[in-house]
């Protein structure tokens, strides 16, 4: 490539051509253009004359300069120019391609390859050996390879959701000898970085390349104070920064979409920005995640797990709270532990139980309805958490006492024991150490903790697998059984101190949130992760995008605290991981996250995306050159007096065609639209015949006029309709005469007549030859009627009845004439239509026919012109006069008919018909 | 239909629109000497004239005998006299009346043969005697003579420019020459001399299609006439506009003192205005000069 300022030349040696131009010149000027040749008898008047100036049979100069600048347009095109051409530094030795490879990069990640597949062009056409290395993954000795190998991986990199652990390992396994390095940085700083920086510049020289993108990471939501808290960091702190915050979530549907949008707005200078979003509880409960909008990035998304969710616990204690006494009432410690952490419902059982709570805590309650029993039994079965807990009236009762009771994990023994009261030989009892079955697994158990009074379960065999927490001495103080979905549990101590300490200690709240009755309020501490196996359920990939986990082994609490507090790696992607009932998300960002960017010594040249780009300028040279022939072509017309309209336009044709053409079909549709729909618009369908056409438009102009007169229906001027282009929906009727000659209508016509059928339009079929064949035989009209409904959705047909409701909707006709008098065939009447006694007509009640089909021209009878005056005649003299008046009271029942349906069918108006009709 | 009758079509429509000369006549008023109208004085003819008393010398079968019946005296019965005139036209032929400046114009040729046939039609009509120049169809009248007139105006010349040809002129009669007048004029000027010996006076029509008066050329061209015998090479056609025009208006100069000079009529006529005022410029023309 050779350069001049910022204009490149792929091929410049082609430049060389310009040289040849002074030549053309000369050429050129030597030929004048052509002659053209006149036959003209004025001649004898010109012989002698002599042109005036001699040197105009050379081409005038700046018809030259106009080829010229063509021709060096084409040389320059072929030449390949290029603005701002990428400065190739051809290097030599191995080229190391170096990415951060982490979820920050994911923002411009496709940007991101094109510049390694840039860099790998120009090592093939050098022929250096690459090697490309993700520093997110674990250290390894970059293998250099040849910039074929690795194109075809390139492609398939991805970046990983975690960052680039520390650093310094790379540095360790770097390969001996010289190489160049390329380092295609995230933007941000990693542990490490300065001493695999110092390694890497002693192999050889390093660029960098930074995004000049934004890069916005996203701290986990914190609900605090009945809102939900957001915050966001940037590396750099820039001017203010106005971004979206989307929160998304299932819908009652189970489909994910938005739940809420709230700005977020970085101030000027500050690197955290600041969002709150109150939403009500229920769909609180539902969000999944949160995204900053537009941030295609692992950074940018927060997943939310229990942390935000609360439960809705209701607490139903066996004895009303004496006033006053409110330390020993049985509900004082749950209500304290879990009024910060869940929604507290209060009532009887009846009213619970209609609030689909997930947890129900009976405290010493004994009495239950059999109602309540089966209520509490549905709602074990669908997934509730029945929590009860033991008191006096239970010791004191019969309940779970020979059989187990449904509601109870285990039988009791009567009575219950004391331990270490004044009146006991033994100590209180302190807690045996959980057991790795138990959810409480893990649990420091404080040493003031002790039991003082419980109630004794019996010793089932099943005791043993039921019991999640335990005295010292092995006696159950905790025990579970699971009822359908749901579990119940016992604590086998009362819910307030009355028995032990317990539920005056930490562990207490910890042992609820186990349970899944509390939620806990913010970070999980490593105490409330460990001894347990999380089972990631979700992952994020470095886009943000989550997907379902499938199979993957569980890792051990331990090391998902660690990865809570430093961030996901390799063995732990970011995600919703799962332990027993609880959820914990592990996110890219951590709370106490600070994204610091990325520090450059001064000797390494750092490249920004934000360059400009290459842009090949062959298609404007070769375009220019065109343009300018063709100023040529017309030039040279004018000169040569050739100038005419034939050529200019040829020329301006070709110019035409190489614009490129853009011009939109035109809505040809929309006049008739408006004129349709302005108001009723009879319409009738254009055969082609222009006679046809003009009595049926005069026909149905009368047949208008006739329905203003008389009727409230006040239709505009008709309309001709095209079957093939016009849209049908907008005419209430169509009257179609038929014409032996007349073309079937195409698929698209047919298919957007049977639209029409179908939605309630009407066509009358007019074969105009007054049914002359009779029975049995066909005009020529008629057999093309068949043709043309043969693809109709057309129902079964009948001649009309006497009773349909043709007959009465407006008039009350027995016949049908227009300027002939023959019968009129309808859809056929459904065959079970009985006529009631006493009734002149059958009661048939559903359905407009939806063809009517004749062939007595009516248009014809119909037709006026512009004063009114009938056009054509019909029959003779007053009996004319009286068809002609019948035929327009046919027009108008058809037309009631096709505007008001079945109404007159109605045996409401059966009685004033009745008398109408004189019966 | 081939072109000769549609070229008598043609002529007779235009004939038609014209009012014929017997209906014009009140138009044409006593000055018009052509054809039945009677010259106003006795004379030979049909119609009756007048009566007049016998002079001597009159021969006695002279006298009319019924008339001279009813009184003593002897009278004469005399006729108007009636002559009619023989008209003879001249149509160029050569190939330069092909020329049409624009392929929506008919060339110049066909409005000569078409002005000419409907001069005839009405001349013939009017009683006149009309023939074409030289010997092929010499001046008759009756319908008859426009078959034979049409006939023989469908044939073309093969020189470039045409020369009228006087053979055919009767003496004292009325001679029409329809041509573009772009040859040389010295056998014109002798074709008038020679005609205005005779006692013949006439009109020259000029007629000429509008690209030989604007001379819209431009550019390098090549002229050259109908049948190629001249040429002239120009490289800027446009330059030679103005001189061309200053020829060409000399050239009309000349045709009118010409026609003066004889007593003949000029009129320059272009293909692309109407026939008819050209019709009826050459029927007034051909009314005797007053």
């Amino acid at each position: 490539m050779w350069t001049i300022g910022s204009l490149g030349f792929t091929m410049p040696w082609l430049l060389l051509g310009l040289v040849a131009l002074p030549i053309l010149w000369l050429l050129l000027r030597a030929v004048p253009p052509a002659p053209i040749r006149r036959r003209f008898p004025g001649v004898a008047l010109l012989l002698g004359l002599k042109d005036d100036e001699a040197e105009t049979d050379k081409t005038p100069w700046w018809l030259l300069l106009l080829r010229m600048a063509a021709i060096a347009a084409a040389i320059i095109a072929f030449a390949g120019p290029v603005l701002n051409p990428e400065p190739r530094v051809s290097g030599s030795g191995p080229l190391l391609i170096l990415f951060d490879g982490g979820w920050a990069d994911a923002r411009d990640w496709p940007r991101r390859i094109d510049r390694a597949t840039a860099l790998l062009e120009e090592a093939q056409r050098d022929g250096r050996t690459v090697a490309i290395v993700r520093l997110s993954d674990s250290p390894e000795t970059p293998a250099f390879q040849t910039a074929e190998a690795w194109q075809g991986r390139l492609g398939a990199l991805q970046p990983h959701p975690w960052e680039a652990g520390d650093l310094a390992g790379w540095a360790a396994t770097l390969p001996e000898g010289a190489f160049e390095t390329f380092w295609l940085s995230d933007g941000l700083d990693h542990p490490g970085k300065a001493e695999l920086l110092a390694a890497l510049q002693a192999r050889g020289p390093v660029r960098a390349f930074e995004s000049a993108r934004p890069l916005v990471g996203l701290r986990p939501a914190v609900f605090a104070d009945g809102v939900v808290k957001l915050q966001a960091v940037r590396p750099v702190a820039g001017g203010q920064a106005d971004l979206e915050l989307s929160a998304r979530g299932t819908d009652p549907g189970g489909v994910e979409r938005e739940l809420a949008r709230v700005p977020l707005v970085f101030p000027a200078g500050s690197l955290e920005a600041e969002a709150q979003l109150s939403l009500p509880p229920e769909l609180r409960n539902r969000l999944q995640r949160f995204e900053v909008a537009g941030f295609r990035s692992a950074g940018a998304v927060s997943l939310t797990d229990d942390s935000l969710k609360r439960r809705k616990v209701a607490l139903i204690a066996g004895s009303e709270s004496r006033e006053g006494l409110q330390l020993l009432s049985p509900t004082h410690y749950l209500r304290q532990a879990l009024e910060p952490v869940a929604d507290l419902i209060d009532g009887t059982m009846a009213d619970v139980l209609l609030a689909s709570p997930d947890v129900i805590v009976l405290a010493d309650v004994v009495k239950l309805s059999q109602s309540e029993t089966d209520g509490l039994s549905d709602w074990l079965d669908k997934g509730g958490l029945l929590v009860r807990f033991a008191g006096p009236k239970l010791a004191a009762s019969d309940v779970s006492r020979i059989e187990e009771d449904p509601l109870m994990p285990v039988r009791l023994r009567e009575g219950g024991r004391t331990v270490g009261g004044a009146m006991s030989w033994g100590e209180p009892k302190s807690l045996a150490p959980f057991a790795e079955s138990s959810p409480f697994h893990g649990l420091d158990i404080p040493a003031d903790v002790t039991v003082s009074e419980q109630v004794l379960a019996q010793p089932d065999p099943d005791l043993s697998e039921r019991t999640i927490a335990a005295l010292a001495d092995g006696t159950p103080l905790v025990t579970r059984k699971a009822v359908g979905q749901g579990q119940v549990v016992l604590f086998h101590i009362t819910a307030n101190a009355e028995w032990s300490t317990l539920p005056l200690s930490g562990l207490f709240v910890q042992m609820l949130e186990r349970l899944a009755i509390s939620t806990r309020p913010s970070m999980p501490e490593a105490s409330d992760l460990t001894g347990r196996t999380w089972v990631p359920d979700t992952v994020l990939d470095a886009f943000g995008t989550a997907a379902d986990a499938g199979k993957v082994a569980g890792v051990p609490g331990d090391d998902l605290a660690k990865a809570l507090k430093d961030g996901p790696h390799e063995g732990l992607p970011p995600g919703l991981y799962t332990g027993d009932d609880r959820r914990v998300a592990l996110n890219v960002i951590g709370p106490q996250r600070v994204l610091s960017p990325a520090v450059w010594p001064a000797d390494v040249p750092v490249e920004g995306m934000a360059a400009a780009h290459e842009q090949s300028l062959k298609g404007a040279f070769l375009a220019a050159a065109l343009c300018l022939l063709l100023v040529d072509i017309l030039a040279s017309l004018w000169l040569t007096g050739r100038m005419r309209g034939a050529a200019i336009a040829s020329v301006l044709v070709a110019a035409l065609l190489i614009a490129p053409g853009n011009a939109k079909a035109s809505e040809a549709d929309d006049p008739l639209a408006l004129r349709a729909t302005t108001g009723v618009v009879l319409g009738h369908v254009l055969t082609g015949d222009p006679r046809v056409d003009d009595v049926a438009q005069a026909g149905l102009l009368g047949l208008s006029q006739k329905l203003s007169e008389r009727t409230s229906i006040e239709p505009d001027a008709p309309l001709g309709v095209d079957i093939e282009t016009d849209e049908l929906a907008f005419f209430p009727f169509l009257y179609w005469p038929v014409t032996a000659d007349q073309p079937i209508p195409s698929a698209k016509a047919y298919a957007a007549l049977n639209r029409y059928l179908r939605t309630g339009g009407m066509i009358l079929f007019d074969t105009r030859d007054a049914d002359v064949a009779g029975a049995g035989g066909t005009t020529p009209e008629g057999r093309r009627l068949q043709q043309i409904a043969a693809q109709l959705d057309v129902p079964p047909l009948e001649p009309i009845p006497a009773d349909h409701v043709l007959t009465r909707t407006f008039y009350l006709l027995q016949d049908f004439p227009g300027r002939y008098a023959g019968s009129i065939w309808v859809e056929a009447s459904p065959p079970d239509a009985e006529q009631a006694e006493g009734m002149p007509f059958r009661n048939l009640n559903d359905g407009v026919t939806p063809v009517v089909i004749g062939g007595n021209d009516w248009a014809a009878a119909w037709a006026t012109d512009d004063t009114g005056l009938p056009l054509y005649p019909v029959g003779r003299g007053f009996s004319g006069e009286r068809q002609r008046e019948i035929s327009y009271r046919f027009g108008i029942n058809l037309i009631m008919h096709v505007l008001t349906g079945n109404y007159k069918s109605d045996q409401v108006h059966v009685p004033a018909l009745l008398e109408r009709l004189g019966q | 239909m081939t072109p000769d009758e549609d070229l008598r079509v043609r002529a007779e429509t235009l004939g038609q629109s014209l009012p014929a000369l017997l209906a014009a006549a009140d138009h044409l008023a006593a000055t018009v000497i052509l054809g039945e109208h009677g010259r106003r004085r006795s004379g030979m003819g049909d119609e009756f004239w007048q009566y007049r008393a016998a002079h001597p010398g009159d021969s006695a079968r002279m006298i009319d005998w019924r008339r001279s019946g009813r009184s003593d005296a002897h009278f004469v019965r005399e006729r108007e006299w009636q002559a009619a005139q023989s008209v003879v036209l001249w149509v160029d032929a050569s190939r330069s009346m092909e020329f049409s400046g624009d392929r929506g114009r008919a060339p110049k040729g066909d409005r000569a043969r078409l002005l000419a046939l409907a001069l005839s039609i009405l001349l013939i009509r009017a009683g006149e005697r009309v023939g074409l120049a030289g010997s092929d169809v010499p001046p008759r009248s009756g319908r008859a003579q426009l078959e034979r007139l049409t006939l023989a105006l469908r044939g073309a010349g093969g020189e470039d420019y045409g020369r009228p040809d006087v053979s055919g002129l009767v003496a004292h009669g009325r001679a029409v020459f329809l041509s573009d007048f772009l040859g040389d004029l010295a056998p014109v000027e002798d074709a008038l001399a020679r005609a205005s010996d005779r006692g013949v006076r006439g009109a020259l029509v000029q007629i000429l299609d509008p690209a030989e008066e604007e001379f819209p050329f431009d550019g390098r061209t090549i002229f050259e006439s109908m049948g190629g015998s001249l040429r002239h090479e120009t490289l800027r056609a446009g330059d030679l506009r103005s001189r061309y025009l200053a020829r060409l208006a000399d050239r009309k100069d000349r045709l009118m003192h010409l026609a003066e000079a004889s007593g003949w009529h000029y009129l320059c006529h272009h293909t692309a205005e109407g026939a008819q005022s050209a019709l009826l410029w050459l029927y007034r023309a051909l009314e005797p000069s007053r």
